[in-house]
């Protein structure tokens, strides 16, 4: 099949972008969307030209590394398909797709299509996790957790980190993200005593990293590939509702 | 090492918090300020909404309602003190609601500056909200200020005597006056997009439901703007087309 | 046995595992293992590469010990380490199902699966250690599947006869990464590790004789630094890529372990890898990587081809006693469930008897009719959905109508650098953890254990052996001035510069891929001495034409993908080549490593106990690699050829 491509082109963080437009032709339909771009990838290396820069690793859509808005919608059009799992028999001959990175504030593009996600880590380092020193802990049967609380705690934990929350909401909002988080722990027993300095720590950082507010619009679920929902959303709310009354 | 990425000052919105903000100042913090002064106001629509209907039982109902609100209390508390009391509550709250908009909707626009090349149209499950609550917020504003100028206050009112609430009503909708019903009902259906989403987010901000309780609340959300929206826009269309006079 | 290619050098030892009874090794070395006073190990810095199970887990402990810890990795996020990929689960000899497992048991299922070609001590402690896994994650809040009663569920996974394989969903890598990155994470916070993400390690320094630190490259500016310390901790993964086309993330490389290597680390049996039986098939030339399905749908799919060649029907026309069930038929015993390598080879046999199904005939049928009749679609959704709803996205093939279509792909290397029983490589203060290493899975890893070993080594292995060494430190203080220090930068600038002023015209994904092609045809599944000889020429005349015509674009000082790529692909060209010369001198056949001349009559790997019963650890020469063979002996686990009929 034949395609028009158009890909933002940045150089470097400070320099100013611009789409810029490719044909390709002969792309497979069973090739994955990040093939096709390696097809031109090696095309433009051919030709002199500096290849697009985009995040990937895994290619299977688990580590979270790839981050393309395709025609508008992060991971583009499949839904619970990250853009490495997304494959061109989804598209048609003479298609033309626009391709850009994440857009948002706490997500400063560094070249072409690779942004910098580190405030996420950072928003985990402010208290996503049980402090439990290595050698500390009790035998692994020692507290029962009812089943669904556990599929629960999976179904949050299943997050891959890959901003497509953020780049789909209108708000650049990060709180599915760290929705996903404080549910996940929020819901094992383990995680109980550090609940509320969780909560807290993390909504300061995700507010200090240029994360904006929720509007519950929901674009942050319709987008993520691991079909997280609001409801974790609501549970971050309570959590830090309960929290912050606590603290005050 | 000063250029790793965890600490690299890269292209970063220009306004962001200095330090941790307070957690009343936090996004959360403001949305649930948001989310409480919203329903401050909803109640106090409900219970303007089922006032209104006194229209339908003639002047002196209406005016004997208009009056009671002013009297409440008496003699316990001076003239009007309930009333101002209400009005303080209401002004505040739309004080809250206005200036958390504001701030939340600044911060939103710095941590999305750039729009993308490609619009695709909303997924979400409520898809409408950007621009239902701040579009549509300031419609809402714009119209509660006319409000006031034509039924509070008579400025735009063709009948000044405040005490005769059923007159004030019958005029500003008259059949001549046509546009200001259709402009109020233009600010009702903002109203009511603006509650079925400010609902619903309110509930979700505080108490954060479940998935179940989410799709409930939604549906009552839908239902309670229907009634506001339907109880308010009744009188205007009674009056329009002289089913009261 | 075939000296012209490389020299034998003296043998090697592992001098650190005590003797006495296998079951008090562990416990012996730790109170024998000197330790590091609690205010001095502020003062000792250990660099660790590598955020995967095995990196973040020991970056994250040793911080913990109070350690002045600096983790690097070549991700954007330390949570993205390839770690996250493993689905199927981790084994622990919890005995949680009384089905009679114990840690002597999982140590004996270990041995026998490896082949015996892994040594016994580490083994053991890897069993001993597994429990105290799985209580960690627990407590960390890793979400493992569970029963109604609230307890943990089990299940039997990759050839086991116990359910010793804990799991989440099939996701356990990603939750127990994740965990892992929660712990280094406030670890970071803490302030006790400095963690530099998109920075890739290009060089080791190396300082009188000991591992003192490490150049650097920070991805995003290009600046090329050194980081110095007074250990360091290679945790960088597998090898795999060596393949082009693996089950591995596109950034797995060998360059942190090569450089180690060229250093005087030696290399310890590179040829061992392993192929998965259950991956999706190559779908054309542009492919780049390949997609593993959990084994454990071999649990309840059947494996077949059409007893036909060449036979284009659709399947479900294909009655059924035109097909060939052949795992169920040649190993009545454990059927379809039989160990990874014996199955990658059965597929290999009937594909190249012409029996192979989909593009190119590369490609087995894994039915689930059978299961969904007798489960009914509902429950095999349950159990297999997501795995199912991955093979629609990639194929277009929905695999509750058709069933899949499967074929082998490189998944794991057993090879690494050689380490002894304190996980520390020949050179003095350079530590090896994970699957970077050689250490625990002889010729042939078992299901479900790459994950015990990674977490195995940088929670509890390490942080106690490591001590040992680091009670003579602080070394003496160091600056970037020493002459050992520039001459390891000024390596890694000239490296560099030749790529980006090197006036070729080829890709460097076009010799990559060019190197996976002579990799699985010579180096793969089954391989010979004619072709490994073929294979060395081949690999010699590449690199050649690499140096010669490699074509880098842009420059240093920017995010440059071509760049990484180029100098990940020049050390996979020098491994590749000492991967064959490894595979050409074990003329025997044990675990992944098949040698066509090496088998039974019914076409079964053939063990040379009597000639190969040791490690191969290769030094690296300029010339050729010189080997140095460390004996294995086995007291406990007595070497019988594996059986699976």
């Amino acid at each position: 099949m034949k395609l028009s491509l158009r890909i933002w082109r940045q150089s470097d963080a400070q320099a100013e972008g611009k789409m810029v437009s490719y044909e390709i032709d002969e792309v497979s339909e069973d090739a994955s969307f990040l093939e096709m771009l390696d097809v031109l990838n090696e095309r433009l290396i051919g030709e002199g030209e500096d290849p697009v820069a985009f995040d990937h690793d895994c290619r299977e859509g688990i580590c979270g590394a790839c981050s393309l808005v395709i025609d508008g919608q992060p991971h583009g059009p499949q839904a619970a398909t990250t853009t490495c799992q997304l494959h061109m028999r989804k598209f048609k001959d003479g298609d033309s797709i626009d391709i850009e990175p994440w857009r948002a504030g706490a997500f400063p593009v560094i070249k072409d299509l690779v942004v910098d996600r580190s405030a996420f880590d950072r928003i985990i380092q402010a208290g996503g996790y049980i402090s439990a020193p290595t050698g500390t802990a009790p035998d692994a049967h020692a507290v029962p957790i009812p089943k669904q609380d556990a599929d629960a705690a999976f179904s949050a934990a299943a997050c891959i980190g890959c901003g497509a929350c953020v780049a789909a909401c209108p708000n650049g909002s990060g709180m599915l993200f760290m929705g996903a988080k404080v549910t996940h722990l929020g819901l094992m027993p383990q995680g109980q005593p550090e609940r509320a300095t969780r909560v807290l720590g993390m909504v300061a950082a995700h507010d200090e990293a240029g994360f904006g507010g929720c509007t519950n619009t929901g674009e942050c679920a319709a987008a993520c590939p691991k079909e997280i929902g609001l409801d974790v959303i609501g549970k971050l709310n309570r959590d830090f509702r309960k929290a912050a009354i606590r603290a005050a | 090492m000063s250029t790793d990425l965890q600490h690299r000052p890269a292209a970063r919105p220009d306004k962001r918090p200095k330090a941790p903000l307070a957690p009343w100042r936090s996004n959360i913090g403001l949305k649930i300020a948001m989310a409480v002064s919203g329903i401050l106001m909803i109640l106090f629509i409900i219970a303007h909404m089922a006032g209104n209907l006194h229209i339908f039982e003639g002047r002196e109902s209406m005016n004997d309602y208009a009056h009671g609100l002013r009297t409440l209390g008496e003699p316990l508390l001076p003239h009007e003190s309930i009333l101002w009391i209400l009005r303080i509550g209401l002004i505040a709250s739309i004080a809250v609601h206005i200036w958390s908009g504001l701030v939340l909707s600044r911060r939103a626009h710095h941590a999305r500056p750039v729009r993308y090349a490609h619009r695709h149209k909303n997924r979400g499950e409520s898809r409408g909200a950007y621009g239902v609550m701040r579009w549509g917020g300031i419609v809402i504003f714009l119209f509660v200020v006319w409000h006031l100028l034509d039924l509070t206050w008579r400025t735009v009112n063709p009948v000044k005597e405040v005490p005769d609430a059923y007159g004030a009503v019958v005029a500003t909708f008259s059949p001549e006056r046509w546009p200001v019903t259709v402009f109020y009902l233009l600010a009702l259906t903002a109203l009511g997009f603006h509650l079925r989403h400010g609902i619903w987010s309110a509930v979700q901000t505080i108490a954060g439901p479940t998935t179940k309780w989410r799709k409930r609340t939604q549906a009552t959300a839908l239902a309670v703007a229907l009634i506001i929206v339907l109880g308010f826009a009744i009188v205007p269309l009674s009056v329009t087309f002289g089913l009261v006079k | 046995m075939s000296t012209d290619f490389y020299r034998e050098g003296e043998p090697v030892a592992d001098t650190k595992a005590p003797a006495g009874p296998i079951s008090e090794r562990w416990e012996q070395r730790r109170f024998s293992g000197r330790l590091v006073n609690p205010a001095n190990r502020r003062k000792l810095r250990v660099i660790v590469v590598g955020t995967g199970l095995a990196g973040a887990s020991a970056a994250a402990t040793l911080g913990e010990l109070g350690y002045r810890v600096a983790n690097y990795c070549f991700q954007d996020s330390s949570r993205r380490a390839h770690s996250i990929a493993a689905q199927g689960g981790i084994n622990a000899a919890k005995n949680y199902r009384n089905d009679g497992d114990s840690v002597h048991r999982l140590f004996y299922d270990t041995v026998k699966g490896g082949d015996f070609r892994s040594r016994e001590s580490n083994v053991h402690r890897l069993a001993e250690v597994s429990t105290e896994i799985i209580d960690q994650c627990v407590a960390q809040g890793v979400p493992f599947a569970r029963e109604y009663g609230g307890l943990l569920d089990n299940r039997s996974f990759g050839g086991a006869q116990v359910s010793r394989t804990f799991y989440a969903r099939g996701q356990t890598g990603q939750q127990l990464l994740l965990g892992a990155y929660q712990a280094l994470q406030r670890q970071v916070a803490a302030g006790t590790v400095d963690l530099h993400t998109r920075h890739e390690m290009l060089e080791l320094v190396i300082v009188e004789g000991k591992a003192r630190g490490i150049v650097v490259r920070d991805l995003v500016t290009g600046e090329i630094s050194t980081e110095l310390a007074d250990a360091v901790v290679l945790a960088t993964g597998g090898y795999g890529n060596v393949y082009f086309l693996s089950t591995n993330a596109m950034g797995c490389n060998v360059t942190a372990g090569w450089r180690a290597h060229r250093k005087g680390a030696y290399f310890a049996n590179p040829c061992y890898t392993q192929i998965h039986p259950t991956c999706i098939p190559q779908s054309g030339e542009h492919q780049s990587k390949l997609t593993l399905m959990s084994e454990s749908l071999r649990n309840d799919g059947r494996v077949w081809v059409p007893k036909q060649k060449g036979d284009d029907r659709h399947p479900a026309d294909i009655p059924e006693d035109e097909r060939d069930y052949y795992l169920e038929r040649r190993y009545p015993a454990f059927g379809n469930l039989v160990p990874r390598d014996i199955a990658s080879r059965a597929a290999k046999v009937v594909c190249d008897e012409g029996h192979g199904v989909g593009p190119g005939g590369l490609g087995v049928y894994l039915d689930f009719a059978a299961a969904i009749d007798r489960l009914g679609k509902k429950a095999v959704e349950a159990k297999y959905g997501n795995l199912f709803d991955m093979y629609e996205r990639i194929t277009g093939e929905n695999p509750y109508e058709r069933p899949m279509r499967i074929y082998p792909a490189v998944h794991y290397t057993m090879g690494g650098l050689w380490v002894d029983y304190d996980l520390s490589s020949n050179i003095p203060g350079l530590f090896v953890a994970g699957e970077a290493n050689f250490s625990d899975h002889g010729a042939n890893r078992l299901g479900a254990s790459a994950l015990m070993q990674g977490l195995s080594d940088g929670y509890f292995v390490l942080p106690n052996t490591i001590s040992d060494y680091l009670a003579d430190g602080p070394f003496d203080a160091l600056d970037e001035s020493h002459e050992d220090v520039v001459a390891a930068r000024q390596a890694v600038d000239d490296r560099i510069n030749f790529f980006l002023n090197n006036d070729g015209d080829r890709t460097v994904d076009s010799f990559h891929r060019e190197l996976g092609k002579i990799m699985w045809e010579y180096c793969g599944m089954e391989r010979t001495d004619e072709g490994l000889r073929k294979a060395i020429g081949l690999i010699r005349g590449l690199k050649d034409e690499f140096y010669r015509r490699v074509k880098v674009t842009g420059k240093n000082e920017q995010l440059n993908q071509e760049l990484e790529k180029a100098g990940r692909v020049a050390d996979f060209l020098e491994l590749g080549e000492l991967m064959c010369i490894d595979a050409l001198h074990r003329t025997e056949s044990c675990g992944g490593h098949f040698r066509a001349e090496s088998q039974t009559e019914d076409g079964e790997a053939k063990r040379d106990d009597e000639h190969f019963s040791y490690v191969a650890a290769w030094e690296f020469g300029e010339d050729a690699p010189v080997l140095h063979k460390e004996a294995l002996e086995f007291e406990y686990v007595k070497p019988t050829q594996r059986s699976y009929k």
